[in-house]
């Protein structure tokens, strides 16, 4: 790992400037990761008096449980949808804004913006635009002849859903692809102009491919993102109806613990999402620590 | 470059507003239902047009709060929030910058395991252990006050990882001269590295800031005394009424108000803000 | 003001990495000493372990009589000058020049009548409220200078302090440097690559190779009478022509090709001859060499470099020999493929071992 090449000799100091980061992380982070991992081997009586150890019992328990297959797949539709959403869109959005000079700044700032807006807001606003009494976008479908309700329709629900989160999450994507694309040298794209690319050809052979650090990187982001932010935005609007339509996995680890008091159950889902996380922060860094070496 | 394509141009204008409708229009709607009255819902459709009530909803909501949901006045929300949101903001760029110090400037036993320790929290929010970290709020008995809806969200890699970013981009002599001036490490970290990382701090707090005020699952479940509430997770409390609708023209002056703040620090801080998000995430 | 002494100093990297391998110096008190050698050969390394900013493996450091081994680079009374000038970005002129007082606990009015004193010495009085990035190249450099000047110190590192610097204005902040450091008297250690700003700044030049010294010595002394083929390769521009030459009782020949002639003077039978390109003269046609020519050479021409005052011309001994240089008059002319016979008298002849490349002496 890098480090500079002259450093300061103090043998204590250095551990006296971490304390308080690894004391705060291990408290409010690895032990209750270890409670989690142990406690994903016991099984619990919901009132906390008995818990008896169960091996893996958790674990194997889980995948045959159809509602846990049924978050699987739900998380996987939402992630794919949202991700692929929120990517094109921001793509698009960026190439748009970054062809233009003048009027560059104020097409930004009027795009940033809903990054600051919380998941939860996001989800209500969205929610109140799809309100089957009083929202304006179910008027509008009923004109066309669909009838909308995200409170009895599962794909409705999941359309709400993945509406509201890559609301939320253009803007940050939409960022990060205007650095991309900020960060090619003008010369590049004067080079291709002058081998004869129309900007069409230019896009898809030299700045989409000179981009794709950054789409990786936003990949990777989009999927915690998806997997993570969206409990606010499912909390604040679906809770993950009708019908288990939208239970995404982060939201069961939430139910099955703190309404369903299945403990066991939780933690095991909790170990499992902590490993599947764990994984794409080690892919991303691997990535990370790659390119700041070039 | 020479550029002259009037359809395309056209075109990317037409994409660009498009986009700007897209994440306008919620907004716009939910500003406008916050001027109407309670009876212009009533009709089965929101309204389009702004209405006269704004002054009436806001100061209720800011003052009274929605008194059928349980909800304290916004205005108390509100505080809770900004404390929330700059007690994590400053708690975070405190500890991370001192960790990035110690792990960029000093070689001591144990330091790649540390920085592992630190880095592997990097994207694992709270919402995945959430019910053992819960668990050990309550038995520090920091449920329902400000240190336990701030302090377990304080500990994260993103600062520490920005600062250690940018302090490897620092020149190694500077620290040279800074010894042979004279200077420990403490005091090279407040007369050197503190001055040259102001950009970088004031773009992080912006982030932060955003972070912290958005928090919605853990003032959700560390607070149950009203008195602690915070404003997004309180507007959820409104929406979420039994039975019956909501009090919409209410709850959108709240969702609103919630907005504002985090609104505002963006724009006004665009700059900061978008070179922030970008380092911290290189 | 005061000596250093370096007594079999070592830097033994992780991984057994020996970086400088045991390098002894004695530098006296107020002399300008230049550590001069390709990127790699441990100078920098040397010097920073005389600054303190490099541990050292083993062996002893001594400034003015005392061993710094253990000591703080900040106790070490010396002031270093870094190679991209390590300005602190955020302070003004004034500051930079001020902080390694203050943190000293100097009283205010005699910081300011340094400060004043060495802006006045270097003319960046007008700067003093300017930050350093408001500031020319050159100008920078002399606020490095500066923070060094104002210490006092004993002895004064500089890290090849001009290789940021533009041909031109190097050559002028050499001469500055040369002048400072005579009139301060402040003992200097020096570190360059170049081999020209070694010659000009030098007392004395240590020529330094794969962390071990060549040769220590006055620069006229190292140019006169390099130690080993890598001096006299590394010193000099264009560099020595060194050529490997087979020896009996009748003389010298070439070891590859063939037109080389000359005495065999120290009675081996391999060597490898050295002579600089201006002491090569240059005879046309058939003209055979004088007398007193000590080596003789035949000499294929390739290339004709002008550079203006002066011209270099390449070739090679015939049959595919060594290549070589020799400086010719500015206005001359050679045709390519033309031959050329180069010689030179006993003085000029450099002779070195074919196998250790060190010189060989009688």
């Amino acid at each position: 790992m890098q480090t500079k090449r002259a450093i300061f000799p103090n043998k204590f100091l250095p551990y006296a400037l971490l304390a308080p980061q690894l004391a705060i992380t291990f408290v409010f982070f690895f032990w209750p990761a270890a409670q989690a991992v142990k406690q994903s081997f016991y099984k619990e009586d919901p009132f906390g008096l008995s818990s008896r150890f169960v091996g893996l019992a958790n674990y194997t328990k889980l995948f045959q449980e159809p509602d846990y297959l049924n978050s699987i797949g739900r998380t996987a539709v939402f992630a794919i949808s949202t991700t692929g959403l929120a990517l094109i869109l921001a793509l698009i959005f960026a190439v748009a804004v970054d062809r233009l000079i003048r009027s560059r700044n104020a097409y930004t700032t009027l795009l940033l913006w809903p990054y600051a807006v919380a998941p939860a807001v996001a989800g209500i606003l969205w929610w109140f635009m799809f309100n089957p009494t009083v929202g304006i976008l179910p008027y509008m479908l009923d004109v066309v002849g669909y009838d909308w309700n995200h409170r009895l329709n599962q794909t409705d629900a999941m359309i709400l859903i993945v509406l509201a989160a890559s609301w939320k999450q253009i803007s940050y994507n939409f960022i990060f692809f205007l650095a991309g694309l900020q960060a090619i040298p003008k010369s590049l794209k004067e080079a291709a102009a002058i081998d004869g690319a129309g900007p069409v050809k230019s896009f898809f052979t030299i700045i989409l491919p000179l981009l794709s650090p950054t789409s990786f990187f936003l990949l990777v982001v989009n999927i915690v993102s998806a997997l993570f932010d969206t409990f606010a935005i499912i909390d604040a609007t679906t809770a993950g109806g009708p019908a288990q339509g939208t239970n995404v996995l982060v939201y069961k680890v939430y139910q099955d613990g703190f309404i369903g008091l299945n403990l066991g159950s939780s933690a095991a889902q909790s170990v499992i999402l902590m490993a599947v996380v764990i994984l794409l922060t080690v892919i991303q860094f691997r990535y990370i620590e790659r390119r700041v070496q070039y | 470059m020479v550029q002259n394509n009037t359809w395309l141009n056209a075109l990317t204008h037409l994409i660009l507003i498009l986009g700007i409708v897209f994440v306008a229009f919620p907004v716009y709607i939910a500003i406008i239902a916050s001027t109407r009255g309670s009876f212009d819902f009533l009709q089965g459709l929101v309204p389009l047009l702004p209405g006269t009530e704004a002054i009436e909803n806001y100061s209720r909501i800011l003052n009274a709060g929605v008194s059928t949901s349980g909800a304290p006045p916004l205005g108390l929300m509100m505080t809770n929030s900004l404390v929330m949101a700059l007690s994590i903001a400053l708690g975070k760029i405190f500890i991370s910058i001192l960790s990035a110090f110690a792990i960029v400037y000093f070689r001591f036993p144990f330091r790649t395991l540390a920085f592992w320790m630190i880095f592997i929290t990097l994207m694992l929010p709270v919402e995945v252990r959430i019910m053992p970290t819960f668990k050990v709020v309550a038995d520090l008995g920091l449920l329902n006050s400000y240190a336990g809806l701030t302090i377990p969200l304080i500990a994260s890699a993103t600062a520490t990882f920005l600062f250690r970013q940018f302090f490897l981009t620092v020149p190694e002599e500077l620290m040279e001269a800074a010894r042979i001036d004279g200077a420990g490490p403490m005091k090279f970290f407040r007369d050197i590295l503190l001055p040259l990382s102001r950009t970088n701090i004031a773009a992080l707090f912006v982030i932060l800031f955003i972070y912290g005020w958005n928090q919605y699952l853990w003032p959700l479940l560390v607070t149950t005394d009203s008195s602690y509430y915070t404003v997004v997770m309180g507007i959820k409390r409104m929406a979420d009424v039994a039975d019956s609708e909501p009090q919409w023209n209410l709850v959108m002056a709240a969702v609103v108000l919630a907005m504002l703040p985090p609104i505002v620090v963006v724009i006004g801080m665009q700059k900061l803000f978008v070179k922030g998000l970008v380092e911290s995430e290189k | 003001m005061s000596s250093i002494v370096l007594k079999d100093v070592r830097k033994v990297y992780a991984g057994n990495v020996e970086a400088v391998k045991g390098v002894s110096i004695d530098i006296a008190d107020g002399e300008f000493i230049v550590l001069v050698g390709p990127s790699g050969c441990g100078k920098s390394t040397l010097l920073r372990m005389i600054a303190g900013l490099e541990e050292i493996s083993s062996g002893e450091v001594s400034i003015g009589d005392r061993v710094v081994n253990r000591v703080d680079p900040a106790n070490r009374d010396i002031a270093m000058v870094f190679q991209n000038y390590a300005l602190y970005p955020h302070m003004s002129v004034y500051n930079n020049l001020a902080y390694g007082l203050k943190n000293r606990g100097m009283a205010k009015a005699e910081i300011d009548r340094r400060v004043k004193e060495a802006a006045r010495i270097l003319e960046i009085g007008d700067y003093l409220d300017r930050k350093p990035r408001a500031l020319s190249g050159g100008q920078r450099q002399r606020v490095a200078m500066g923070r060094a000047i104002v210490r006092e110190p004993a002895a004064f590192l500089f890290d090849e302090p001009l290789s940021n610097l533009d041909a031109k204005l190097r050559v002028q902040m050499r001469v500055e440097i040369k002048k400072l450091q005579k009139d301060l008297g402040t003992t200097s250690v020096y570190v360059t690559h170049d081999q020209l700003e070694a010659m000009t700044l030098a007392d004395r030049l240590v020529v330094l190779n794969g962390g071990s010294i060549e040769q220590i010595g006055a620069p006229i002394d190292v140019y006169d009478k390099p130690a080993s083929t890598f001096v006299a390769s590394f010193i000099g521009s264009p560099a020595m022509n060194l050529i490997d030459a087979k020896a009996d009782a009748s003389g010298l020949a070439a070891a590859k090709g063939e037109g080389l002639s000359g005495a065999n003077a120290y009675g081996r039978e391999a060597y490898v001859v050295g002579v600089r390109p201006e002491h090569l003269k240059v005879l046309r046609g058939e003209a055979a060499a004088p007398a007193d020519a000590a080596l003789t050479l035949r000499m294929k021409v390739k290339v004709l470099e002008p550079v203006g005052a002066e011209s270099y011309l390449y070739g090679e001994l015939p049959n595919g020999g060594a290549s070589l240089v020799v400086r010719v008059e500015s206005h001359e002319t050679f045709a390519i493929g033309e031959m050329v016979t180069l010689h030179a008298p006993a003085k000029d002849v450099h002779f070195f071992d074919a196998q250790s490349g060190r010189r060989i002496e009688g």
